[in-house]
């Protein structure tokens, strides 16, 4: 296949519609943006003039603040709305916002909702280019890219790489985006987690589904640990936090059964001594402030590949 | 369509380009190469090498991507969009004598969008301009301190730069481009 020069889309609405050569040029090009972050002066002109509106319903603040690190490091002219403070606490439909917003002409909207789907909603009301920021329990597509970009500096590769992901995989929009990234690009992925929330089709998906974490971790080169949402877990997928951390809790332990360099990632926010041991995170292993630094070089190269696109 | 340089002829003029160098800037203290994306990294890295030669001391390379300070990035473009590769500057640039180098010196635009990255770098004492090649036709008030030859072209030809360590071969080719309005 020919090396991709530019997305296919206007819109990133999930790692599903990208082909692999459209995400080897977002991580490439990320990759470049990188260096940006290393100087005295972090800011280029490539978004001069370009408006860029931030719509995040949903509670965030690491996917918020890159976002807007990086839009600012592009020079982009960013708008901020939270569902605290504007119309939507008075009640307005997601369609009605974002008719309001078109009616500002804006180039990009980056958006987060709890609602699947939203996203493509808002695609076919506006104009403007859409990112999504994370989507119920659909997708995060600039999560899992951060992932692979994370996973392939430490690697030198993602086909053919064990990537184990344990947790919460009924509710993860993470786990979906990196699964369907991970399987594009050729590496092997197992899942794991309690049965009662293991989600059906999973293993349609080309994943090794496991309820056991050393099966999972077996060998593996990289190990990711997703969120156990205990708020809206315990009683009822859950009989308790602290039976959960000794039947999936990653520990050092369990980690010496894993490649001898493995890695060991987490989108955040953590949850110490419930999904993963505080040895590991603060470990040799982990590699979740790269997770970070990373987040805002693919997301400065998601929204000028996007940028890009607007008249073509 | 007509060879204007080939590998003999390009390999002198950066020899002859270097000595100039040199002579103007009273040796070799204080440079230092950056080279812009895609064919001026090479020929900075050869600069960097006559440089030794003839002045027997190191000078520091860097490469530098224009990409993100283009002003034509929301155009329509003849070609698709340039991937964006990595800048590369290892170096602190303030206070030295920055040699920018590129293969084509055209309309100015890329030498315009280099120097606005180069500055958000640092504060050069000041920056020279070398070029393989000037095809005349500027639409900025920007002229090269080196140059290793003056084509005169018309808008409707293209020249075509090949570098050994990119296309295998060195020489520069001017093509007539058909009739694109």
């Amino acid at each position: 296949m020919t090396a991709a020069t530019r997305l296919r889309s206007r819109h990133l609405l999930g790692i599903a519609d990208l082909d692999p050569d459209e995400i080897e040029l977002i991580l490439d090009t990320a990759v470049a943006m990188k260096e940006i972050g290393t100087r005295t002066i972090k800011k280029v002109p490539a978004l001069r003039g370009r408006t860029v509106v931030n719509l995040f319903f949903e509670a965030s603040t690491r996917t918020r603040l890159s976002f807007e690190l990086a839009e600012k490091r592009l020079s982009a002219d960013t708008m901020g709305i939270t569902v605290s403070g504007s119309s939507v606490t008075k009640g307005e439909t997601l369609a009605d916002t974002a008719r309001t917003l078109e009616a500002m002409s804006p180039d990009l909207i980056v958006i987060r909702h709890a609602a699947s789907g939203s996203p493509h909603l808002l695609s076919t009301i506006c104009k403007a280019g859409i990112v999504n920021a994370g989507d119920g329990t659909h997708e995060h597509p600039t999560q899992a890219l951060l992932d692979a970009l994370t996973m392939r500096e430490r690697k030198g590769r993602l086909a053919g790489l064990k990537v184990a992901i344990v947790g919460d995989l009924l509710h993860s929009r993470v786990l979906r985006s990196n699964v369907l990234l991970l399987t594009k690009m050729g590496a092997e992925v197992r899942a794991c987690g309690p049965a009662t929330l293991i989600p059906l089709g999973l293993k349609a998906l080309g994943v090794h589904v496991t309820t056991s974490i050393d099966e999972a971790v077996k060998d593996a080169d990289v190990v990711m640990m997703l969120r156990v949402q205990h708020e809206r877990m315990v009683g009822l997928f859950l009989p308790s936090l602290r039976e959960y951390f000794t039947l999936f809790g990653l520990t050092p332990a369990r980690l010496e059964h894993a490649a001898s360099d493995v890695i060991v990632m987490h989108p955040g926010p953590m949850n110490r001594g419930v999904e993963i041991d505080s040895a590991v995170a603060d470990g040799p292993w982990s590699v979740i402030l790269d997770q970070v630094a990373n987040g805002v070089a693919v997301r400065m190269a998601v929204l000028y590949l996007l940028a890009g696109e607007e008249l073509t | 369509m007509p060879i204007v340089m080939d590998a003999d002829r390009v390999g002198r003029s950066l020899m002859r380009i270097a000595h100039e160098i040199l002579e103007r800037n009273r040796g070799a203290d204080n440079l230092a190469l950056i080279g812009i994306r895609a064919r001026g990294v090479p020929l900075a890295e050869r600069l960097a090498a006559n440089l030794k030669t003839a002045g027997g001391q190191d000078v520091p390379t860097g490469s530098l991507d224009i990409t993100l300070y283009r002003d034509d990035l929301m155009k329509h473009q003849v070609g698709p969009q340039p991937i964006l590769r990595r800048t590369d500057i290892p170096f602190s640039i303030d206070g030295r004598t920055i040699l920018l180098v590129d293969d084509v010196l055209y309309t100015g635009r890329t030498i315009r969008a280099a120097l606005d990255a180069l500055i958000d770098f640092g504060r050069p004492n000041a920056i020279q301009l070398v070029v393989l090649v000037d095809r005349g036709h500027r639409e900025l008030p920007i002229r090269a301190d080196y140059v290793g030859r003056n084509v005169p072209t018309s808008r409707q030809q293209s020249v075509q730069v090949r570098l050994l360590e990119i296309d295998g071969r060195d020489e520069v080719e001017v093509d007539e481009v058909e009739g694109t309005s």
